[in-house]
């Protein structure tokens, strides 16, 4: 579904990453994980088009999607949920969510999919009127996740959607992150907290200075000695 | 964009009640002369003001340019009433002012709203002063430095009152369109926005040429209110004042910019005979304003007929009960 070859980034003249590749098929939970600087995040901007690559190739379904606008990414399907969540502080709820649903021109459906994010995530539903800054930081991350899902992504991108949430509530994160992957949406997932990602994905690519170290299943990643060293503590 | 729905009802009996007392005013006498000038004053402030506020309120973009669009629409509808002095003229000048100072906020706008905060403050203060020397350089058409006179008095007040009705119409119902909302949200947080697919040079540039044009409205009306317009009107103060105007009342309630202008525009007469306290006692309520509520006068909120009979309904239930 999205293949991405030998990508590079700079931020002038410093390499953000360099002849990153990976894949994600369709249906799949992809975790992209890795330390801090590692390049997570640039290589979902790039994706998502917020930053021109330097180098290499976005293919999205076929078609090159690397200098594509953040505008046209979005009407293909692939929808972002962005680091610390980047919701609109001073709408409500609902306006937020209405956002999502920006480029729709099919108003029956958006109010649909309205309805279907209000059954994922209940609470928002109780806050709908409330101005997003009112709300905790895992009621702010839902509404980052719902806002996404508003565009009927078929490509999610989240990035670090555990960010300074409490343990108990990145639980219901990734529960709910598997449930939208359920309901047939492809999910790239980028994480700091590779245990809980890892456990989740179907597959997943290890990052380290700009470079892809380490590939494999979910699995057979938490087993390495890798993963086991440098983000488990094993 | 639809333009029926219960903020634009509500602004319109606003505008036809306000009208009347005013109406009522200027016959009894209440309003003289003198008045009048605080009247059109104000009315051409909040004309500014709105337009302002789009830019800095909606879109979230730090502009200091506004005098500079204000001169050009003011240049323009001042030309050419003197060579049309009909009503035709003055309109043609108005459309005139609001392509002219269109096209100079679209070249200036494309290249600057790429800048942020400070930067686009800085680049459009310089293109404000550009425009400025420019005209006070154009001897020939704007006659430089001492300014155009005899322009033809055509903008009664009525005709003002009826055009700051239109732009407060016009920016009220742009903000509660869907670009305005993908202006609001840029606002808010421009890479969110962009992620949700909205295109953020474009709606920031549209905002911008939107105010543009309103200050040009503004401008033309005042040429043709006052027959007399100097480069000197239209220098850094003007942009500030509107600013003060823009803060006071509000950063993103047109509501406020209107209160606002009001407040200010009266206040500015009742110092009248304060002489030079007067712009002490001023500064002084500007200060207090600020520290007392940062947020301006009404913070982001807007009157509407909704909002106010919600609050009757509330009122009278607590009577009941």
């Amino acid at each position: 579904m999205l293949t991405v070859n030998n990508l590079a980034v700079h931020y002038g003249v410093i390499e953000a990453i360099r002849e990153v590749s990976f894949e994600v098929k369709e249906g799949e939970i992809v975790s992209l994980i890795g330390a801090n600087g590692a390049g997570k995040s640039t290589i979902l901007k790039a994706v998502s088009g917020l930053i021109r690559p330097s180098q290499g190739e976005i293919v999205y379904e076929g078609t090159p999607i690397t200098t594509a606008t953040p505008k046209q990414i979005v009407e293909k399907g692939i929808s972002q949920v962005p680091e610390g969540r980047h919701i609109f502080s001073g709408m409500t709820v609902l306006e937020n969510l209405e956002m999502g649903a920006f480029l729709r021109k099919d108003k029956n459906e958006v109010e649909k999919d309205l309805q279907l994010v209000f059954d994922r995530f209940p609470i928002l539903k109780e806050r709908k009127n409330q101005d997003a800054a009112t709300l905790s930081g895992g009621e702010q991350q839902m509404v980052a996740m719902g806002r996404a899902l508003m565009s009927r992504p078929r490509l999610l991108l989240l990035d670090e959607p555990s960010m300074g949430l409490a343990p108990i509530l990145i639980k219901e994160i990734f529960h709910i992150i598997e449930e939208i992957n359920r309901t047939g949406t492809t999910v790239l997932l980028i994480e700091q907290n590779a245990k809980m990602a890892l456990k989740i994905a179907n597959r997943g690519y290890v990052l380290e200075t700009g470079n892809v170290v380490q590939t494999g299943t979910g699995e057979e990643l938490l087993e390495s000695d890798i993963i086991q060293k440098a983000y488990l503590g094993g | 964009m639809k333009l029926i729905n219960k903020t634009t009802i509500g602004w319109l009996v606003v505008a036809i009640a306000g009208f009347l007392v005013l109406q009522l005013a200027v016959t009894t006498g209440i309003i003289s002369a003198y008045y009048e000038i605080t009247l059109v004053t104000i009315l051409i402030n909040i004309i500014l003001a709105v337009g302002l506020n789009l830019i800095i309120g909606f879109s979230g973009q730090f502009s200091l340019g506004h005098a500079g669009f204000m001169a050009i629409g003011a240049y323009t509808a001042g030309i050419i009433t003197k060579y049309f002095p009909t009503y035709t003229g003055l309109f043609l000048g108005i459309l005139a002012g609001v392509i002219l100072t269109s096209i100079v906020a679209l070249i200036v706008g494309i290249p600057t709203l790429r800048l942020k905060g400070d930067y686009l403050a800085i680049a459009t203060l310089g293109v404000a002063e550009i425009i400025r020397i420019v005209i006070v350089n154009m001897q020939s058409v704007t006659n430089g430095a001492a300014g155009l006179s005899g322009i033809p008095y055509l903008s009664k007040w009525p005709l003002i009152y009826v055009f700051t009705v239109l732009t407060i119409l016009l920016v009220a119902n742009y903000t509660q369109s869907s670009p305005g909302r993908a202006t609001i949200a840029i606002r808010e947080d421009e890479i969110a926005a962009e992620s949700m697919g909205v295109n953020t040079t474009k709606y920031k540039t549209i905002a911008f040429i939107l105010g543009a044009a309103t200050a040009a409205i503004g401008g033309a009306l005042h040429a043709s209110y006052f027959s007399v317009i100097r480069p000197g009107d239209f220098t850094f103060n003007k942009s500030v004042d509107v600013l003060i105007i823009v803060v006071f009342g509000g950063i993103g309630s047109i509501t406020g910019s209107v209160v606002a202008a009001i407040l200010l525009g009266f206040l500015n007469v009742f110092l009248q005979p304060f002489g030079a306290l007067r712009m002490i006692i001023y500064a002084l309520a500007l200060i207090g304003i600020m520290i007392f509520k940062p947020s301006g006068l009404l913070g982001n909120k807007e009157f509407t007929v909704s909002g106010l009979l919600r609050l009757f309904n509330r009122k009278s239930a607590q009577g009941e009960g």
